[in-house]
């Protein structure tokens, strides 16, 4: 190690970035700019029909045409309008309600601990698609249903990690020196336990963005989530599988979730690395 | 010790409460009206029917009622009726049970098979091009939609190549072996059948190696990380300073130990193996509970879903617990928190 760290110096990188750390951001950037931009593109509408049906990849449709000759590299590039910010509010709604329950639960202890504890071991006590399917069908299909859904499965994960995290840092010193210097509560919350919670919960929703993406796309391609034609990944799929001798239709929307999913993995290692000095 | 898995089993009948009760409130609360889905559209507008479906079904009884007739039929193992099938739902999930437990056997198989080879490879060639390919080849298994890998290798290797059969547990004109154990490989088996067992086996290849990849990843890290643990100790220098190959060192010392936490791997992966199962049972045409719990959400069909989402959580429960206790036995560094 001590040889391959001198190398490693005269590059003067930072020992978080990696190959795959770097291709992660990369790839996650492709996507969140294709998601923030498509739409200006000089590609086919995804919706509009062009050309032939069921056409194969050509020079003028990279990745063939679906069953209504719309362009499937169009529509898979599309699709991240979809599923990229319906994942970033899933995550972020999931961590604002988690992270508020755990702090609230690990701070004050007692009673409202034990409500919302119990309330997150009952919810992880469901698989999670199962979980997401009952609550979908049940708002009755829909991609933001759908992402209520996942919402639910998702936050008790983040309120376990918040309590953790709070219960942890709320023996240490200088929490203790605050509270003796007459902090109030909710300055000793806020001020000097919340600042020192937040890493293992940026890390985890790092990694859990892709996962949720996938999940969307599952509940999609079950028939839950988008309905057609809105060009959603796993909605893709979906037609995909019943005009299944046109493989192209389904390697587009495939090949993207995919790479989301690695992305966000890759990425997370390298979040990990910068925020938990432990793990190196 | 025991005093914890006390507590733990005194949570349980309250955690399965809170289950059905949660699945209760959910498939209850919704903004469908599941008369539509009973008696259809059409004859929505007539009153004498929908009156007598509503008696029927038990729709003109209040919420807490229902509930409380429903958890009263729960303690009896009578899951509802079906609005589909027509039939028992927990009748119908036993009867998809086999095909499941059948697929997500073979699955567990190729799985540890692969990923216990994979994570002894990349304990072995730590940091090294071999460790880095299990690493990736095992994440790319996790991050696949089974659905789409499902898709992919059905059009590789049964329409292109023609080597593998196509989705189903059998194929279409063949009949299904006199039910025994309801795994149609030990069926065929029990009733002398060899061209129907190799029919099931082939059959079960294609799904059972995109549910493995999916399992696999978890499989390899849990194995890797045990393998470097115990690569560590003393008793392996001991083994390699006598003299024993290196193979022998890694499986016979190595391994045999490295393998102790990890038998609670099917726990720890049971979580993948549900939601793959789900999804490649519908890739598959899989008759098992996982497609039938994708059909009852299809068609909204509430007490199906609350069925499949009651028992899938009990299981997940149990397996959580089994888990749990495996491992506080198996490492007795494992605090009682």
């Amino acid at each position: 190690m001590a040889e391959s760290a001198s190398i490693h110096a005269t590059f003067s990188r930072p020992r978080w970035l990696t190959a795959p750390v770097a291709a992660g951001a990369l790839i996650v950037l492709f996507w969140a700019g294709v998601a923030l931009t498509v739409q200006w593109w000089p590609i086919d509408d995804p919706v509009a029909f062009v050309g032939k049906r069921l056409a194969a990849p050509s020079e003028t449709h990279w990745l063939g045409t679906d069953a209504l000759s719309r362009d499937v590299l169009s529509r898979t590039l599309h699709g991240a309008q979809h599923s990229l910010p319906i994942a970033l509010v899933v995550i972020l709604s999931a961590v604002a309600i988690g992270a508020t329950l755990g702090a609230i639960g690990g701070f004050l202890g007692g009673l409202a601990d034990s409500a919302v504890m119990r309330l997150v071991d009952i919810t992880l006590s469901f698989p999670p698609i199962l979980l997401a399917m009952a609550v979908t069908a049940s708002l009755g299909p829909g991609l933001w249903h759908a992402a209520i859904a996942m919402i639910i499965v998702w936050w008790p994960i983040y309120a376990r990690l918040m309590r953790a995290q709070v219960l942890a840092v709320r023996e240490r010193e200088h929490v203790e020196a605050a509270v003796a210097a007459g902090a109030s509560a909710p300055r000793t919350l806020f001020a000097h336990i919340l600042p020192l919670c937040w890493s293992p919960i940026l890390i985890n929703a790092t990694m859990d963005f892709g996962q949720v993406v996938l999940l969307i796309a599952s509940l999609s391609f079950i028939g839950l989530g988008a309905s057609p034609p809105t060009p959603e990944w796993g909605q893709m799929i979906s037609e995909g599988a019943q005009k299944f001798y046109q493989w192209w239709i389904a390697f587009g929307p495939g090949m993207a979730i995919l790479s989301v999913v690695l992305g966000f993995n890759f990425l997370g290692d390298g979040v990990r690395d910068i925020l938990d000095p432990r793990t190196q | 010790m025991y005093r914890y898995i006390i507590r733990r089993l005194i949570a349980m009948p309250l955690l399965l409460l809170g289950i059905v009760s949660i699945a209760f409130l959910i498939t209850h609360f919704t903004k469908g009206d599941p008369l539509i889905s009973i008696i259809g559209e059409r004859q929505m507008d007539n009153p004498i029917v929908i009156a007598a479906a509503k008696a029927r079904w038990g729709l003109d009884r209040s919420l807490p009622e229902q509930y409380l007739i429903y958890v009263g039929n729960l303690l009896t193992g009578d899951l509802g009726t079906s609005l589909r099938t027509k039939q028992g739902v927990g009748l119908d999930l036993l009867q998809r049970l086999p095909a499941t437990l059948e697929l997500v056997v073979a699955a567990m198989l190729v799985g540890s098979l692969i990923g216990v080879t994979l994570g002894v490879a990349a304990a072995h060639y730590r940091d090294r091009a071999a460790d880095h390919f299990a690493r990736l080849f095992a994440l790319i298994g996790s991050s696949l939609p089974v659905f789409w890998s499902g898709l992919i290798l059905l059009f590789i290797f049964w329409y292109t190549l023609g080597v593998l059969p196509g989705p189903g547990r059998l194929d279409t004109r063949s009949m299904a072996p006199p039910y025994v154990t309801g795994f149609y490989t030990i069926d065929s088996l029990v009733a002398g059948d060899l061209r129907i067992f190799a029919e099931s086996i082939s059959h079960l290849i294609l799904p059972a190696c995109v549910l493995g990849w999916a399992v696999m990843g978890i499989i390899s890290r849990l194995v890797r990380a045990s393998m470097l643990d115990v690569l560590n100790q003393d008793y392996i220098l001991a083994a390699r300073a006598k003299g024993a190959s290196e193979p022998r060192v890694l499986v016979n010392h190595a391994l045999r130990n490295a393998l102790i936490p990890t038998l609670t791997i099917v726990g720890f992966s049971f979580a993948y193996l549900i939601t793959g199962a789900v999804l490649s049972e519908a890739i598959f045409s899989w008759p098992g509970m996982g497609s039938y719990a994708v059909d009852a959400a299809r068609n909204l069909d509430y007490p199906a879903i609350m069925g499949v989402t009651i028992v899938g959580g009990a299981a997940f429960l149990l397996t959580n617990l089994v888990t749990d206790i495996a491992y506080a036995f198996v490492d007795p560094r494992i605090r009682f928190g």
